[in-house]
C-alpha cells in the first residue's frame, strides 16, 4: 500500500478525461483509414475530453475550487471508534492510484486473454457440432427392396471421408400402406446401447447380392437383431428384446424420388407398436446410444446436440 | 585436515568454480540438493519406492511415445496400394518392418498398462500407510488427478491402431461418456467430431494424446513431486519415529483443553 503521509495533492488529482481523450484521438487516426464518420467521432471524443480535460487542470490557476465530497469506506474498527469518540477520525482509505493500476492490468490481461482464447476454444469445439450435414443417400430403385424381407444397405454417407463414413441401414418394404403410399420400415445398424454393430440374426442371401451406385444390398431372411457387444436383442420392428438397450432401434426417414428410396434424417425411436406398414412410432430427435429419449430418465437428457444443431 | 596439493585445488577449483558460477546466478546447485538430499525415516521400504517407479514408467512412455511419433501417422485415409487406412498402415509397418520398431512399439503398449498398475499400487500402499493424512492432502489430490490423466492416456490412445478392435473399443467409451446426464450427449459429440466417429476424431484423439494431455500430466506431476519434496516421506503407521523423530507420547483426546481429570489442565 502507498504511505498517505507522502501522497499530498502536489499534482492534479487522478482523472479520466487523458484516457477519453486518448480514445478519441486514436479514433480519429483509424478513421481517417477506414470512414470519415468514425474521424467525426473520433474528433468530437477528443475535443469535448480534451476541453474537460483542460478545464480539469487549470482549476488551481482559476481558482475555482470545487466542493468534493471524499470518497468513503465503512469504518472497520468499530469497536475502536465507540471507545474514543472525540479522537479525530482515522484517515479514510482511498482508491489509491497503485489499486487502480493492479485492477486495470488485471482486467486488461484477462481481456486480452479472452479475446485471444475465445475463437480458439470455439474452434476447437464447434466444428463438432456444426455444417454436418451429410448428402441424403440414395439406395436405387424401390424394386430392389423385395416386401416383407429386410435388405441391408450399406453405403458411404461421405464418399470423400472415406471408410470411416460407411453407415448401414436394414431396410424392409412394407407394401402400400393404407394410404396407398409405399411404406418402409428403415433401421440404422447402430446399437442404442452404446453404438456397436447391430446384426441381423438370419440367413444373408449373399446369391441376391446387389450393387447400385455404390450402395451394397443383401437380402436377409431376419425376425429379429443381435448386438455382439452387450447382447441387446431386438425384434423385427426395432423394440428391445432382450439387454442393455435403453429405447428402440434408430430410424432413418426417408422420401420415394423418381422411384428411387432415398434416406432423409436419422431419428431416435421411444418405442413401436403395432407393425410393419401400420406401426406407430414414438418419434424423437436424435441422440446419443445409450441415453434415454422418453420416461423418466429422459429428464436426464433435456438438450441434446440434435436438438440444436440439427 | 592435511593440506592440499597445488594440483588438487586447481581440480577441485576447475569442477567448482563453474558449478558456483551457475548456482550464484541460478541456485540451481542448491535447488538439486534440496531436491534429492533429504532425510528419510529410518524404516521406510521397498514399498516407498512405488511412485518413483511410476515415474519411471512415465518417463519410458514419453520417450517411446516421441519416437513412435515420428513414424506413425494418424490418418483415416485409405492407402490406395494396400486398400488399408494409412494410420494401419504405419502401426504395421512399425510392428514388423522398421529395425527395433516392434520393440518400441511393445514398451509404449505394454508399459502403459504396467503405469497404470504401478498408479494403483502407489495409490493402494499411500492408502494404508495412511500417507495421504495432513498435511498431505493435497498431493493425494493431485495423485488423484494424475491418475485421471493417465486413463485419458489409455482411452486416446487405445484408438490409435485404427483396427477394428480399437475403433468399436472407442465407439463404446465415448457412447459411454455420452450417457453422463445433461453434458454427456455434448461430450461425445465434440469426441467423436460428430454424431458418429468421423474422419477428424483420429488426428483429435491423437493430438490429445500426444499434447494436451501430456501436458497436463506433466504439470501434475511437477507439483506432486514438489510436494513430496516439500513434506518428506511420511513413516509407516507402525514406526516408532515421526519423520526421523521420536513420536511424542499420545494424549488422550481434550486434555490439550484440559477436559481430561487428572491430564494436567487448568482446574
Amino acid at each position: 500500500m502507498s504511505d498517505t503521509s507522502q501522497d499530498t495533492p502536489h499534482v492534479p488529482g487522478p482523472s479520466l478525461w487523458p484516457i477519453g481523450f486518448a480514445i478519441g484521438v486514436a479514433c480519429l487516426l483509424l478513421g481517417l483509414v477506414i470512414s470519415w464518420i468514425v474521424a467525426a467521432i473520433g474528433a468530437v471524443l477528443a475535443v469535448v475530453f480534451g476541453l474537460l480535460w483542460a478545464r480539469d487542470v487549470t482549476r488551481d490557476v482559476r481558482d475555482e475550487v470545487p466542493e468534493i465530497e471524499p470518497e468513503t469506506r465503512a469504518v472497520a474498527d468499530t469497536a475502536a471508534a465507540a471507545s474514543a469518540p472525540d479522537a479525530a477520525p482515522a484517515p479514510l482509505p482511498t482508491y489509491t492510484r497503485s489499486r487502480f493500476l493492479e485492477a486495470s492490468t488485471i482486467g486488461l490481461g484477462a481481456a486480452i486473454g479472452a479475446i485471444v482464447t475465445v475463437p480458439v476454444l470455439g474452434f476447437m469445439v464447434l466444428p463438432s457440432f456444426t455444417n454436418l450435414e451429410e448428402s441424403e443417400a440414395d439406395l436405387g430403385p424401390i424394386d430392389n427392396f423385395p416386401e416383407g424381407t429386410f435388405v441391408i444397405a450399406s453405403y458411404l454417407a461421405n464418399p470423400t471421408a472415406g471408410e470411416v463414413s460407411r453407415r448401414t441401414a436394414f431396410v424392409r418394404n412394407n407394401g402400400p400402406a393404407e394410404s396407398g403410399e409405399p411404406s418402409f420400415t428403415i433401421l440404422y445398424s447402430r446399437c442404442v446401447h452404446l453404438g456397436c454393430p447391430v446384426q441381423p440374426n438370419g440367413p444373408i442371401d449373399e446369391d441376391a447380392r446387389k450393387e447400385v451406385n455404390g450402395v451394397e444390398l443383401r437380402p436377409v431372411l431376419a425376425q429379429s437383431f443381435g448386438c455382439p457387444c452387450h447382447g441387446g436383442l431386438y425384434d423385427a420392428e426395432g423394440n428391445r428384446q432382450a439387454g442393455p438397450p435403453v429405447r428402440s432401434m434408430d430410424r432413418y426417414a426417408f422420401s420415394i424420388k423418381d422411384g428411387r428410396l432415398v434416406l432423409g434424417e436419422l431419428f431416435a425411436v421411444g418405442s413401436v407398436s403395432g407393425s410393419g406398414a401400420s406401426a406407430s412410432i414414438s418419434r424423437y430427435p436424435w441422440s446419443t446410444p445409450g441415453t434415454h429419449v422418453d420416461g423418466i430418465e429422459a429428464w436426464l437428457y433435456p438438450i441434446v446436440p440434435s436438438q440444436v444443431t440439427g | 585436515m592435511a593440506a592440499k596439493s597445488k594440483k588438487d585445488l586447481l581440480v577441485e577449483n576447475a569442477i567448482l568454480a563453474p558449478l558456483d558460477w551457475v548456482d550464484e546466478r541460478t541456485a540451481a546447485v542448491r535447488g538439486t540438493k534440496w531436491f534429492l538430499f533429504r532425510n528419510v525415516p529410518r524404516d521406510i521400504s521397498w514399498a516407498q519406492t512405488l511412485g518413483s517407479a511410476a515415474l519411471t514408467a512415465f518417463i519410458v512412455m514419453a520417450v517411446t511415445g516421441v519416437i513412435l511419433a515420428m513414424y506413425y501417422e494418424p490418418s483415416a485415409t485409405i492407402d490406395p496400394v494396400s486398400g488399408k487406412s494409412v494410420a494401419y498402415t504405419s502401426i504395421e509397418s512399425i510392428t514388423n518392418e522398421l529395425t527395433l520398431g516392434w520393440l518400441v512399439r511393445g514398451m509404449h503398449r505394454w508399459g502403459a498398462s504396467v503405469f497404470i498398475i504401478l498408479l494403483f499400487l502407489h495409490m493402494g500402499r499411500v492408502f494404508l500407510f495412511g500417507a495421504y493424512k495432513y498435511p498431505r492432502e493435497l498431493t493425494w489430490i493431485t495423485g488423484v488427478l494424475i491418475l485421471a490423466m493417465g486413463m485419458l492416456m489409455g482411452f486416446t490412445g487405445y484408438l490409435l491402431p485404427w483396427d477394428q478392435t480399437a475403433y468399436w473399443a472407442t465407439v463404446v467409451g465415448i457412447n459411454l461418456n455420452g450417457t453422463a446426464p445433461f453434458a454427456g450427449p455434448w461430450l461425445a459429440q465434440f469426441l467423436a467430431g460428430g454424431p458418429e466417429i468421423g474422419s477428424d476424431a483420429l488426428a483429435k484423439f491423437y493430438a490429445l494424446h500426444m499434447l494436451a494431455i501430456p501436458g497436463a500430466l506433466i504439470a501434475l506431476i511437477g507439483v506432486h513431486i514438489y510436494l513430496v519434496t516439500r513434506l518428506g516421506v511420511s513413516s509407516p503407521p507402525w514406526s516408532g519415529e515421526a519423520a526421523g523423530r521420536e513420536r511424542p507420547a499420545v494424549e488422550p483426546a481434550g486434555a490439550r483443553a484440559g477436559l481430561v481429570r487428572g491430564s494436567g489442565g487448568g482446574d
